[in-house]
């Protein structure tokens, strides 16, 4: 006797669920739902049957059902948002989130943040404890600095290794694209996956370090097709101008500071030079994607065109992208497969020197006009800039550039394009199913091209090279190009058994892998040219006169190749005992090449302890704690990055041709010995963590609490070598130590859930104390603006890294500091080096998100919020320019400055004064990252469509004390200089206007 | 994957390839010279030798004008770099950048001198198959090697006092190098000067660039002359016969002072005992004569004088140097003319400019304040301006013949014997009469004491990176009984403590070169 059961599977807003799995539990019998959300099970057996019903990101439902005769029935699905029934992609495998040991956060496509996203991380910005995403700038693409847990070194870098599709890609950012994940269209992702502490991202042993970011992208989806149409429209605004003094504030400055040359020197016009370089951005993003399944291949392509206009005028970015995956099952399920296809097309243009411009535009004359058709302007296309009859090219050295003309009289682009291939099979033995072998094949591929113009009108190039026969020339042509190849073949074994008499399951993943990182880049027209044994890089003069110059190069390849691979082994086993006691362990290990052979292997362990108090019997009955589960981790991990391929070999570099010397009327190219330091090997962090997972109210209310502990040992820090025992004063050495201990804490609460209203609630909070316990000596960070060769963050023991070195500055009884004046705090009776003390740190003490949604029927609006406390800023641009000594610049020539100038009445003439702790200013602030509404319309198109419209207004506004214009600066890591405020591109506030459409 | 498996760059080589050809061993060598005149591996910056430093400055000359001339009355300079102000104010600390910077270009040059050396025995160059006149050139550059690691122990020797020690005995890595006495470092660079000076090439007869017997003879007459402030046992008569033997290998002044620090100043082989190259096309920097014409350049100077894209507003002196000459006796000429390059002074040494600049110096950051200076121009003796607008084609001569007249002459007064006033006396007129012209400018018998030759030599050798070590072995360096403008930071200037005498060891070796001990005071 069978029976036919029918019914409706909707989700939390009664909306059909389409392609959801409806199995009848025991059997093999299985059935989907339409794009109604309707199902139709036939030939049940009569009797007590158990139905479940399963969608991805929503909680599975059991429903048991007694079955004699035709039957209906219904199922409401809620999101999994409140379950820890969700499965987790972790390293090799998926976990359900309830049987994580370690400290690993998720944020799937539903908690993505809203809006113009160009790139793939600003999805979760503010998203998640512990990691902290700062855009670099407010290019267009411009990648953003992921900090993971306050980050683990000082010189290897601090960015987290990011997994795509089961690849870790590349480090590396390819010549001429802003940032390797820009080349991803967000859109295309599915999920993102955190692994913090170390226990978790051990299994990626020498790169995890930082954390682990796996990044999966959206599958296809049973049933059939779904159209999924959205295009958005942006207009970006510049929010703040740097403050510098306006045309008419400078005027009564100089005439009330300045002699009467000074005076003379002002010119008539009143040009907001920010206004000139700035304009107002429009973009637009369109993404087309169809999922289905046709037969036994569940399918996905997508394809997307985003056009982004910069607020700085010129810069652009346009990107095509298409994403392909394919996952098809064989032998009734025994072998899975799952192909997918990532490929991209971006077209850049770049402002030359964007810094520079946005510099020059703070700094140039109010009072003269951006063009002006004076013949002495004519040969520099009529753009007005500082003059000198006396200098080679009549322009005075110097002065900043016309900003106009810098951007105008540049055309930097270039095109770059991605592909990412990877093939996944995953087959289950036909004889013993508890076992699978898996095989990835991975092939990630980027290359560029691009070339930067200046005519020969353009100031900056202007009479400023001479040609081979020594005549100056103008004008420059340099184009380059670069690839970068990363090969991936890796296959593990895992096997999950559980065994239920003694109450045990076990899961157990052992495998190895093999990556080939390859990076060749080139400049130049062809793109080298060889002459005999020395390379040149070529250029093109404006008049077409090939201007060649030597590269650091040898012999006679066309290209510069770096290259590294890394083979290692890993496994990892899980247990736990009657879903109370869980144990995971975890061992890799890896081998580099970029080490000398003996030294080349390590191995990263890990071990980490859970109980889940929620099942304990004594909570039977209790009704307030959903989840409680407590964690203990600890794990060693490595560190590789800033070790460059081949340093640990004794190598000569060949000197550039304009880097010669001469013996008796001939000119030599120099061999130089390389510095030597064979032992070089990775950083290994050693990390501990201690957690709480809670849930109240059947997890309406979820988080947890984590207390981490991290040391890193054999850091690579710049180290000084004793004189006369290496061929540099200077090494990156494997030595020193530094801490990280923290404290997370998030809540995410579902705190009203009906069918008509729903609010959600998210807020994260982190706090990271950083340390420096061992350095030899103190690391100085070069790179301030003002002057040669200052530098104001320290590497030094016992303080945060890149802490400021400053003087401290002496104020007068109105409040205004002293010029000139500084405590002498050693007490020698003079002000040197030796009285510069450190004064706090550029890395914030504590990081908060808060984000909330609010439903009204068909209505939505929400925010998402951010705010670091205890950061601090070197505000370079008003040390540099909010000094008289800068406005009434002894060189000649009039700059406009920081208005500063007018509170602090500061000289900038003494040697001390650029660093003064007067310009270290406290960068705390609360800032709105996104405000949206949405009106969902639901069904339309006779129920066959859904269709939404949206609003998004990003970076709404931003609440702090500091003075210039944004305090939150990116760490730049191993360039050296943090927290150095010295005229970034400004991030925008953008408008957004989106449309989705779905058609089933 | 193979555990051993190297992967090589394609862009750079190994020890033994290099070391496998004589053209090898030639750019091997092209680099122990080329690091006097660059700061790295491309010009003009991009892959510094040193670093902590900003690369433009860490030039060996550079730095060693900053701390030569900076702390004395013949230079100011108006920048804030780190390190910078302190010499002014003669307040340095054993943390000052600029002497890392020059403690590390002198001990880093020795390095490359120790590890050519150690790689070019006459066993390893015939190894390679380098035979016949190649092995012979070789065994030269070995003996040359041995000379640049000589002079920069001396400076050393002179800056530092005790620097760290290690030789082509040390392999590089291989010890944790011990400090040296200062006298026991005088013993050693004697004793390589004196065990080289066979296997030179004869004064004047190496290729140009190339030191020579000249340059040997030279830097032990130097030595020679200041051994009783390095050893305590003045060595005049040795100072008196390696001057002469110097002064009789043939080398003659050039007729005029001004075609000294210009663009085609190689050509002047007679006069110049050894010089450091630059080139605006092929040896490219920051520092050396680039910085020379560029940083005294600024305010109403017109660039195109000096043959330079514009100046960089830095160095001047103070009003003591000017008063060494005599007063201007020209004054009808008007505007530029009269400053440039010396007209208007009976000495035509006194390269100043003065127009819109004060002689006095209150703020050493006011370019206009205090005359700059017009001796380096990066143009021909026919007004032709150099190769490279931004890059300087002056030589630097290390050594040059009026630095050994004085060294006779000092040597002579201060009672070493083997050399006679009246002699003396004519080397110096030989000076002035090169300054004044023909006949003028002489100087009786009776004129020539020791402060005139002090004085003579500021009027000469300004700026080239003497000044200090003369004021030392005068006992007027930290003393009061001479003072200039600003001297220890005070208006009138000041004396200081006598330990200023020696620079203190960087701190930054002593932190990882636990042999070392820093010197008295700091």
């Amino acid at each position: 006797q069978t029976s036919i059961i029918t019914g409706k599977v909707v989700d939390e807003t009664n909306q059909p669920l389409p392609g959801a799995a409806v199995t009848l539990k025991g059997t093999q019998k299985s059935t989907g739902t339409d794009a109604n959300g309707n199902f139709r099970l036939l030939a049940v057996p009569n009797g007590t049957v158990t139905l479940e019903v399963t969608f991805i990101g929503y909680q599975t439902i059991d429903k048991v059902l007694t079955v004699s005769g035709n039957v209906t029935v219904d199922f409401d699905l809620v999101p999994s948002a409140r379950s820890l029934n969700e499965v987790v992609v972790i390293g090799y495998g998926t976990e359900k989130k309830k049987d994580l040991t370690g400290s690993i956060a998720t944020v799937t496509a539903k908690d993505f943040n809203q809006g113009a996203i160009t790139t793939p991380e600003q999805l979760i910005q503010g998203k998640v404890a512990g990691v902290s995403i700062t855009s670099n700038s407010g290019a267009p693409g411009a990648g953003s600095t992921i900090t993971i847990r306050g980050g683990a070194s000082i010189n290897g870098g601090n960015d987290p290794l990011i997994v795509l599709d089961g690849m870790p890609l590349s480090p590396d950012a390819i010549n001429g694209a802003a940032n390797p994940l820009d080349l991803i269209n967000p859109n295309d992702i599915a999920s993102f996956t955190i692994l913090k502490d170390a226990s978790a991202a051990a299994i990626y042993g020498n790169r995890a370090s930082n954390g682990v970011i796996i990044i999966t992208t959206k599958k296809g989806q049973s049933g059939k097709p779904v159209i999924n149409f959205s295009t958005q429209f942006s207009v970006a605004t510049l929010p703040k101008e740097a403050p510098v003094l306006s045309a008419s504030q400078f005027r009564n400055y100089v005439k009330a500071n300045g002699d009467s040359a000074q005076i003379a020197l002002m010119g008539t016009a009143n040009t907001d030079w920010q206004k000139q370089i700035y304009q107002t951005a429009l973009g637009t993003d369109n993404n087309l994607s169809v999922s289905g399944t046709a037969g036994i291949l569940p399918y996905r392509v997508s394809v997307g065109y985003s056009d982004q206009n910069g607020i700085l005028k010129t810069t652009s970015m346009e990107r095509y992208t298409t994403n392909v995956n394919l996952s098809p099952s064989f032998f009734t399920n025994h072998l899975k497969v799952n192909f997918n296809f990532i490929g991209s097309q971006t077209n850049n243009r770049f402002a030359n020197n964007q810094n520079g411009i946005i510099s020059d535009a703070a700094t140039f004359d109010p009072t003269q006009p951006v063009k002006s058709s004076n013949a002495l302007y004519a040969p520099y296309g009529g753009y007005w800039l500082w003059t000198d009859a006396s200098s080679q090219n009549g322009i005075k050295q110097n002065t900043p550039g016309n900003p106009v003309a810098l951007l105008e009289q540049t055309n930097d682009r270039s095109t770059a394009y991605r592909g990412i291939a990877s093939l996944n099979l995953d087959y289950k033995f036909h004889f013993f199913p508890d076992l699978h072998a898996n095989v990835n094949l991975g092939y990630d591929e980027s290359k560029s091209n691009g070339s930067t113009t200046i005519p020969a009108d353009a100031a900056s190039n202007y009479l400023t090279a001479a040609d081979a026969s020594g005549k100056l020339q103008s004008g420059a042509y340099t184009p380059y190009n670069a690839e970068l190849q990363n090969k991936l073949f890796e296959g593990y074994f895992s096997y999950s058994k559980d065994i239920k008499s003694i109450k045990s399951h076990f899961d157990a993943v052992a495998g190895y892998s093999i990556q080939d990182f390859k990076n060749t880049a080139s400049n130049g027209l062809f793109p080298f040219v060889s002459n005999g044994s020395t390379l040149y890089s070529t250029t093109k003069f404006a008049n077409g006169e090939v201007n060649q110059t030597a590269t650091n190069s040898y012999n006679n390849y066309e290209y510069l190749i770096n290259e590294f691979i890394m083979t290692s082994f890993y496994g990892r086993l899980n247990y736990n005992y009657d879903e109370k006691y869980y144990l995971t362990a975890s061992v890799r290990s890896d081998e580099s090449t970029k080490f000398a052979p003996g030294t080349r292997t390590g191995t990263f362990p890990s071990v980490a302890l859970a109980w889940k108090i929620n099942n304990e019997d004594f909570m039977k009955g209790n009704n307030l704690f959903s989840t409680l589960k407590l964690r203990l981790e600890y794990g060693v991990t490595g560190n590789q990055e800033g070790i460059q391929d081949y340093d640990y070999l004794a190598q000569y570099g060949l000197s550039t041709s304009t880097a010669q010397y001469n013996f008796g009327g001939t000119n030599y190219q120099l061999y130089r010995p390389g510095a030597y330091y064979p032992g070089r090997t990775w950083e290994t962090t050693d990390a501990s963590n201690i957690g709480l997972d809670y849930g109240f109210l059947n997890d309406r209310i979820t988080g947890s609490v984590d207390y981490y502990y991290n040391k890193t040992k054999n850091m690579l820090a710049t180290i000084g070598q004793p004189a006369l025992t290496n061929f540099s004063n200077q090494i990156v050495g494997n030595v020193g130590n530094m801490e990280n201990r923290g404290l997370e804490f998030s809540i995410n609460a579902n705190i009203i859930d009906t069918k008509t209203i729903g609010w959600t609630a998210n807020f994260n909070v982190s706090f990271n104390s950083n340390k420096i316990t061992n350095l030899t000596s103190v690391a100085q960070l070069a790179g301030i603006s003002g002057g040669t060769g200052n530098y104001v963050n320290v590497d030094e023991v016992g303080y945060a890294r890149n802490s400021f070195s400053v003087y401290q500055q002496v104020y007068g009884a109105n409040g205004k500091p002293l010029d000139g004046v500084f405590v002498d705090r050693n007490g020698d009776g003079s002000i040197t080096s030796a009285d510069r003390y450190n004064d706090h740190s550029p890395d914030p003490k504590q990081i908060f998100g808060f984000s909330s949604d609010f439903r009204y029927e068909k209505w939505n609006i929400g925010f998402v919020t951010r705010a670091n406390l205890g950061n601090y800023v070197y505000n370079n641009v008003a040390s540099s320019t909010g000094t008289s000594r800068n406005i009434l610049n002894p060189i000649g020539n009039l700059n406009n400055g920081s208005t500063d100038v007018l509170t602090s009445g500061l000289t900038g003439a003494g040697a001390n004064d650029l660093l003064s702790d007067y310009y270290i200013q406290n960068g705390s602030f609360f800032r709105m990252d996104n405000a949206h509404i949405a009106y969902n319309f639901g069904k339309v198109f006779k129920g066959t469509g859904d269709l939404k419209i949206s609003a998004n207004v990003q970076n709404v506004f931003i609440i702090t004390d500091y003075k210039g214009v944004d305090p939150e600066i990116s760490y730049t890591g191993t360039s050296g200089v943090a927290g150095v405020d010295n005229n970034f591109y400004p991030r925008p506030r953008t408008y957004v206007l989106g449309l989705n459409l779905s058609l089933r | 994957c193979d555990k051993n498996k190297i992967l090589s760059p394609n862009y750079k080589v190994t020890s033994q390839q290099v070391y496998s050809t004589f053209t090898g061993y030639t750019q091997v060598m092209a680099k122990i010279y080329g690091a006097f005149a660059l700061t790295g591996n491309q010009g003009p910056s991009g892959l510094p030798d040193i670093q902590g430093i900003d690369e433009g400055t860490s030039d060996f000359f550079r730095l060693n004008f900053y701390a030569q001339e900076l702390p004395t009355d013949e230079a100011v300079l108006a920048w804030g770099d780190p390190g910078v102000p302190d010499f002014h104010n003669m307040n340095w600390s054993s943390s000052n950048l600029i002497l890392l910077g020059l403690y590390d270009r002198c001990l880093y040059q020795i390095t490359l001198c120790n590890d050519f050396i150690r790689n070019s025995t006459p066993a390893m160059v015939a190894s390679h198959g380098i035979t016949g006149t190649n092995a012979t050139t070789v065994a030269e550059y070995v003996a040359e090697a041995r000379f640049l690691r000589a002079y920069q122990y001396a400076n050393l020797m002179d800056l530092f006092a005790r620097p760290p020690f290690a030789t082509e005995a040390n392999a590089v890595g291989s010890i944790i190098p011990n400090q040296i006495t200062r006298a026991a470092l005088f013993t050693y660079v004697e004793s390589e000067l004196k065990a080289i000076d066979p296997l030179m090439a004869a004064p004047m007869k190496n290729q140009y660039g190339r030191a020579d017997q000249g340059a040997v003879w030279a830097l032990l007459a130097r030595i020679y002359l200041n051994a009783g402030v390095y050893t305590g046992t003045t060595r005049y008569a040795d100072a008196i016969t390696y001057s002469s033997k110097v002064i009789a290998a043939g080398y003659s002044l050039i007729d005029n002072y001004d075609n000294l620090f210009l663009a085609d100043n190689d050509k002047n082989t007679t006069e110049n005992i050894f010089s450091i190259e630059y080139d605006g096309n092929t040896i490219q920097g920051y520092g050396g004569t680039t910085f020379m014409t560029h940083a005294p350049v600024g305010g109403t100077m017109p660039a195109s004088l000096y043959g330079v894209t514009g100046g960089w507003d830095g160095l001047r002196v103070t009003s003591n140097l000017v008063n060494l000459f005599p007063a201007d006796t020209v004054t009808s000429l008007q505007g530029n003319l009269k400053h440039f390059p010396n007209l208007g002074n009976p000495d035509t040494r006194a390269e100043f400019w003065s127009n819109k600049q004060s002689l006095a110096i209150t703020d050493v950051t006011n370019f206009a304040q205090g005359y700059a200076v017009n001796k380096w121009r990066n143009v021909t003796s026919a007004g032709v301006q150099g190769t490279n607008v931004n890059y300087s084609d002056v030589d630097e001569p290390l050594f040059r013949l009026p630095e050994q007249y004085f060294i006779y002459a000092e040597a002579v007064l201060r009672g070493g014997t083997g050399g006679d006033a009246g002699t003396a006396l004519g080397y110096i007129n030989k000076i002035r009469e090169r300054a004044y012209g023909p006949g003028k400018g002489d100087i009786g018998q009776t004129d020539l004491n020791l402060q005139f030759i002090l004085d003579e030599r500021a009027r000469e050798l300004y700026w080239e990176g003497f000044r200090r070590t003369d004021l030392i072995r005068y006992g007027q360096f930290t003393t009061g009984t001479y003072l200039w403008p600003l001297k220890g930071g005070v208006a009138g200037g000041t004396s200081v403590e006598d330990f200023r005498n020696i620079y203190p060891i960087p701190d930054q070796d002593r932190a990882v070169n636990k042999n070392l001990t820093q010197n008295p005071g700091y």
